[in-house]
């Protein structure tokens, strides 16, 4: 009854210290940016991209010429954030949605999100808009689509998880409709070949004014995400539990919700439609540190972000033309989530 | 303290329940009894603060530590994460725990004997170990109101036995108003200083639990036929004992 004996906290069985853990998926990251760095068309060598970046806060002298120091200033810097952003707060999406929904198989786009703002960014790009219309379009139908959700699964003052999910697919399977409707009556020398190249994602055209426009949504999402931690395992008791612990459950979730909308909505803008990353990092996430999101959030952020940086850099360096993303995460995505699941299933069964 | 004044739950045009009133001083337990279906569940989650009342008011704190008649939720998190999550509320929106939350986690896991389970995943606890870990959890969110939901109907004898010691414990600190329902007038007569018995829906027997539980209002609680005895063992006070006549008692 003393509180004595509450010092000899047993060793946790992790076989490596958290420094360690934490250390080894940072330089995962770092090994991740340098390839993003390095690789595509036209190659540079690792040491003078890290120069020509370190010339910009340091007075190097340059032995390099002025189309190296272009790529990667202009080109390849902004393109690596966005892509490292956008995978970092994908991921940590998923690993939010999957706590609160207590379902490993949720991702960012089951709550019609990414159907909502891929439908906005068609809609823009068949009416000849570019750039930041598009962006706004995407984003601006990404939240709407959230907002139906909201509106239609909410039954008598409550909207649980199931009928969460369940309109989730409705919404997103009419915003997919609508989708293929403004293709078909697209013009199929112009907007059709425009439409769906931005549907199947890209990092192609980054620049840093598109990271100024990403940067935010993705950044605050996340903060939120973060601050929202313990909240979030807390609700992944389920419902009544949370709210016997006090906590107004409904409110929380949709603060949830709006981050994660959030973040995919800024994505979606910026790269088009990448799915996979959302559903299948924080599931290798949760294999190494386990559910709690206190440590699962960071690790599902870093091995996100590092996960779209090398697909991005084999997306540029396979073949001579640029292989969309939302092909290669879904090709690598589908594979690794099957062996995750099986692996994940063997842990639950066994010991 | 915690209680209910002339409380009600109306589903259509049924009333679970109606003019419940009572009130529970810190420092003293409560058991409540009655057979399957006459809303013993429906008051505790009323009492918790999940269930609205259609009538009636309820006198609560602005937290309550409750424990559900389920086991818990399927989560791989430490027993001490999920003990630690009682101080949510308390925590606000964006907090999270601290060495003080833990401290009072392991406290709390002291108080009910399971010290030893804080590191082990909630998961692979027993269904026993299980209903002890949530004990905790809602002695750590500080509530001084404990409202339990048949917290033995898990449990083999023995870990029956260690609830109610655990239940004795908190009781003599004097800090608590513990509320639970069993069905077990035994555990009642055992631990608790009064009982209710819902006899209907309408109509309710409250008073000091040795003379709540007579025969003829447990034989009308259940309808079938109870006896007390009492058993006197060397060296002690004489124990009353709860028998009900199962089966027509005589094989």
């Amino acid at each position: 009854m003393s509180l004595a004996t509450t010092t000899d906290e047993t060793p946790q069985r992790r076989a490596i210290p958290r420094w360690a853990g934490a250390l080894a998926i940072l330089t995962l990251l770092l090994a991740a940016a340098l390839t993003a760095l390095c690789v595509g068309r036209f190659q540079i060598a690792p040491l003078k991209a890290i120069a020509i970046l370190l010339s910009r806060v340091a007075p190097l002298s340059a032995d390099w010429s002025v189309m190296d120091e272009r790529i990667i200033l202009l080109v390849r810097a902004p393109r690596v954030l966005l892509a490292a952003l956008c995978g970092a707060g994908l991921a940590a999406g998923g690993a939010a949605l999957q706590g609160v929904f207590r379902n490993p198989l949720v991702a960012p786009q089951i709550l019609g999100v990414s159907p909502g703002a891929a439908f906005g960014g068609a809609l823009a790009i068949s009416l000849g808009l570019d750039g930041f219309a598009l962006i706004g379009a995407a984003f601006g139908f990404g939240a709407f689509a959230l907002l139906l959700v909201g509106c239609l699964a909410r039954v008598e003052g409550r909207s649980d998880t199931v009928m969460l999910v369940l309109t989730g697919v409705v919404i997103g399977a009419l915003f997919a409709a609508l989708v293929s409707l403004l293709q078909f009556v697209a013009d199929p020398n112009s907007s059709l070949p425009a439409i769906i190249f931005w549907l199947m994602g890209s990092f192609s055209a980054a620049t840093w004014a598109r990271v100024g426009v990403a940067a935010p949504g993705v950044l605050i999402g996340m903060a939120t995400l973060w601050l929202l931690r313990f909240r979030i395992d807390v609700l992944s008791l389920g419902e009544e539990e949370a709210r016997a612990l006090g906590l107004p459950v409904e409110r929380d979730r949709w603060l949830v919700f709006a981050a994660v909308a959030l973040i995919e909505g800024a994505a979606v803008a910026v790269a088009g439609v990448v799915g996979w990353v959302g559903l299948v990092v924080p599931h290798a996430a949760r294999l190494l540190v386990g559910a709690d999101q206190r440590a699962l959030l960071p690790v599902s952020a870093a091995l996100g972000a590092a996960y779209l940086l090398l697909v991005d850099s084999l997306a540029r360096s396979v073949t001579a033309a640029e292989i969309p993303l939302g092909v290669i995460t879904a090709l690598m995505g589908a594979p690794a989530f099957a062996a995750l699941l099986r692996q994940t299933r063997r842990k639950e069964l066994g010991a | 303290m915690i209680g209910l004044d002339k409380a009600g739950v109306r589903r259509g045009p049924r009333w679970i329940f109606s003019d419940v009133s009572f009130r529970l001083e810190t420092g003293r337990i409560l058991a409540v009894l009655g057979p399957n279906g006459r809303g013993k569940t429906t008051l505790i989650k009323a009492l918790a603060g999940l269930v609205p009342l259609s009538a009636g008011r309820r006198i609560a704190p602005p937290v309550i530590g409750y424990v559900s008649q389920s086991i818990g939720a399927d989560i791989p998190y430490r027993a001490l994460d999920v003990v630690v999550m009682g101080r949510a509320l308390g925590l606000g929106l964006f907090g999270a725990p601290g060495a003080t939350d833990y401290r009072a986690a392991h406290a709390a896991l002291e108080l009910v004997g399971a010290r030893d389970f804080a590191e082990r995943p909630f998961d692979r606890l027993s269904g026993g170990e299980r209903q002890i870990v949530l004990l905790a959890r809602a002695l750590a969110t500080g509530s001084p109101a404990l409202v339990l939901d048949e917290p033995a109907s898990a449990l083999d004898l023995a870990n029956q036995d260690r609830l109610l010691r655990v239940l004795k414990d908190v009781k003599r600190q004097g800090r608590h108003a513990i509320l639970f329902s069993t069905h077990l007038p035994q555990h009642a007569l055992s631990v608790s200083d009064e009982a209710l018995l819902m006899l209907s829906a309408s109509e309710h027997a409250i008073g000091p639990t040795t003379t709540a539980l007579n025969e003829g209002d447990l034989t009308r609680l259940y309808g079938l036929a109870v006896r007390r005895v009492t058993l006197d063992l060397d060296g002690s006070a004489p124990i009353d004992t709860v028998v009900p006549l199962f089966a027509g008692a005589a094989p």
